[in-house]
């Protein structure tokens, strides 16, 4: 029994970034001669350590890339996370300079625009019938230049207490972004395995015709995916701009599209759509984060720090495709025989 | 004919004094220039298009305004059609560096000179424009170094936050600064880091670099002030005192890092002065009129810290 869920595990698309996150510390600590990557000690009555930075550094891209991952699982892909993200934060920014606003009122409104624009993303989609590639590409551009327009081009400073809980904040001595992200995977887990969400999300990515013959709305359940990215790059547009004390709209959120196709990519997701992994999505974002992390520590000049980046994203890639891993075991059995 | 110049002959006088009355007048004549931005992407360029315009008010010069809103094809249409109005002078502020040469030799087919302002444009053929107008970045580098040795006594270990990889701004400033501090032999970089120019990074970076180093580190240099203020949040969370426990020095000096220097919490921003209406309309006029102009003409940059700060800061535009 025991050893099944061990062999089960082992097949499981967790495994690869968690031995990359491992690798990483495991440099870490040699380059160190230390375990001081691995220290947290207790400051203000809260956590303080690397780690800690990593888990709160990483918990946008967390979160942007569990929406990411229902919007890949139906086959799509969102290119508009980043700007959303933007968006979000400057809708928040907008409303909290006036003190007559509440923080509650200046999310809810930021949240509802994002989601909105998720859902016209997920519309161009399933009504218009436009690439997802495209569809979202449309909302990078324009998203952006929204947020911008917001703003008036400038970085709006926050200053509300409530607020910067958000990003700042500690919960039972952890990071509260990471308490936050922790409990939205764990609420989607519940809700899409235990009902039939989850298996809807699946079949609509895996075979749209089958599905619609099948009695299934796929238009809905993508739209729904699509609704669920622009909340989630929302939110976490509110996270990154609680974390800095302002809402920068023409570099926040810069590139977090690919980080998040990275993160979910690497969790074990196929681009091709289908079956996915929420717990596979949010350790590849940590591998993400670390890994940036572990550049800082290591002193590698940022001119060169790309290079060790990609080939430890190209190592885990090719350890989670199939066929690579056979050629692998092949070379290692042709040893043995020989 | 003989009839006509008869009859014409006592019109010269007339016609000198006409030429003459109108000859003021015409020099007087408003100066029209074109003016190519790239966009109103920060504070730092709406306070440069703002001493555009306002400048050009105060001067009486007829200023054409385009805004490319970050499309550099948007930007070659705009000087197209200021070559077509027929301006006297046109003044590109380039959102690329590279694609200018059929429009630039346009511009010098019509007799139109050209100045570049802010960024450098990439030609074959440098008679293309008349001169470049920007910032000296290295110069801004090397003030940070020199305020800094004279402020320390030319002792610290410094973290240097770089601006994004292999731009130009990040690389001078880096360079500039690297040698205003290798005459200290006790005021060393020991570690450096991109930050992307960003808030954001600029807080992760330090809050790993605080990690890293722990107290063993005395100096923050910022390539920009955006970095720095995400930077000094870190600080701040890590339980130290940026502006006491940790000196910190950056450049740009948007309003908010002036602000962070009378607060106490940098200790010196250089300037990044995007006021170039006067320098710019003066190099227009020289040009117009035939005189040389220096091919490379740099903004003055000033420098805040504690003793000026506070006192600069109710003018600041940006």
């Amino acid at each position: 029994m025991s050893e099944t869920r061990l062999q089960s595990f082992c097949r499981s698309p967790v495994v690869w970034p968690l031995a990359g996150i491992l690798l990483l510390v495991l440099v870490n600590l040699v380059h160190d001669r230390s375990t001081a990557f691995l220290q947290v000690t207790v400051t203000d009555g809260h956590l303080y350590g690397t780690l800690v930075d990593i888990l709160n550094q990483g918990s946008r891209c967390m979160l942007v890339a569990l929406g990411m991952t229902l919007v890949i699982a139906v086959s799509g892909v969102d290119l508009s996370v980043g700007s959303l993200m933007a968006v979000g934060a400057a809708v928040a920014a907008v409303l909290l300079a006036r003190e007559a606003h509440s923080v509650a009122l200046a999310m809810t409104a930021a949240l509802a625009a994002t989601a909105l624009a998720g859902l016209a993303s997920g519309l161009l989609v399933t009504w218009v019938r436009v690439q997802p590639i495209v569809a979202t590409l449309i909302l990078m551009v324009v998203g952006r230049g929204v947020a911008q327009l917001i703003t008036d081009g400038n970085v709006i400073i926050i200053q509300r207490a409530g607020f910067e809980f958000l990003g700042n904040g500690y919960l039972l001595g952890l990071p509260f972004s990471t308490v936050l992200v922790v409990a939205l995977y764990l609420g989607a887990q519940v809700v899409l395995r235990r009902s039939a969400a989850g298996l809807f999300i699946e079949a609509a990515g895996d075979n749209e015709t089958a599905s619609r013959f099948a009695g299934l709305a796929v238009g809905r359940v993508k739209c729904l995916a699509y609704m669920t990215s622009g909340l989630c790059a929302g939110l976490a547009g509110l996270l990154a701009a609680s974390n800095i004390r302002a809402a920068d709209t023409l570099r926040g959120g810069e590139n977090m599209e690919l980080d998040a196709i990275f993160a979910v990519v690497v969790g074990g997701t196929a681009l091709t759509g289908g079956r996915f992994s929420l717990l596979g999505s949010l350790v590849g974002a940590l591998l993400l984060q670390t890994l940036t992390v572990t550049m800082y520590n290591l002193g590698v000049p940022p001119a060169v720090a790309p290079v060790p980046k990609a080939l430890l994203i190209i190592g885990v890639c090719l350890l989670q495709s199939e066929k690579s891993r056979r050629w692998l075991g092949g070379l290692w059995s042709a040893r043995k025989a020989a | 004919m003989k009839l006509l110049t008869s009859l014409c002959r006592p019109l010269w006088p007339c016609v000198v004094l006409a030429l003459l009355a109108f000859a003021p007048a015409a020099s007087a004549k408003a100066l029209k220039v074109g003016f190519a931005q790239t966009g109103a992407e920060s504070g730092w360029r709406t306070a440069n298009t703002d001493s555009m315009k306002s400048e050009a008010v105060a001067r009486g010069i007829d200023l054409k305004f385009a805004d490319a809103q970050g499309k550099p094809e948007n930007q070659i249409r705009a000087v197209r059609s200021f070559i077509a109005q027929g301006v006297d002078a046109i003044i590109i502020a380039p959102i690329v560096t590279t694609g200018w040469e059929p429009v630039l030799r346009e511009a010098k087919q019509a007799k139109i000179p050209v100045i570049v302002m802010d960024r450098a444009v990439q030609v074959s053929d440098e008679s293309l424009y008349a001169c470049f107008i920007g910032s000296d970045f290295a110069e801004e580098g090397r003030m940070a170094a020199d305020w800094l040795a004279k402020y320390t006594g030319g002792k610290g270990r410094i973290l240097e936050l770089q601006g994004t990889t292999g731009s130009d701004p990040a690389n001078e400033r880096r360079r500039a600064f690297a040698e205003g501090i290798a005459k200290y032999p006790d005021l060393k970089v020991i570690d450096s880091q991109s930050g992307d120019f960003q808030r954001q990074q600029g807080k992760e970076v330090m809050e790993a670099l605080l990690k890293k180093h722990g107290r063993d580190f005395d100096i923050v240099y910022s390539h920009n002030d955006d970095m720095a203020l995400g930077a000094i949040q870190a600080i701040e969370a890590a339980g130290l005192k940026p502006g006491k426990d940790v000196i910190i020095v950056s450049i740009d000096a948007i309003k908010e890092g002036v602000t962070a220097v009378a607060d106490g919490k940098i200790n010196c921003v250089v300037e990044c002065n995007p006021l170039f209406g006067p320098k710019a309309y003066d190099a227009v006029a020289k040009i117009v009129a035939g005189q040389p102009v220096p091919r490379k003409q740099y903004n003055k940059d000033g420098l805040f810290d504690a003793t000026n700060a506070a006192a600069a800061l109710p003018t600041r535009q940006y």
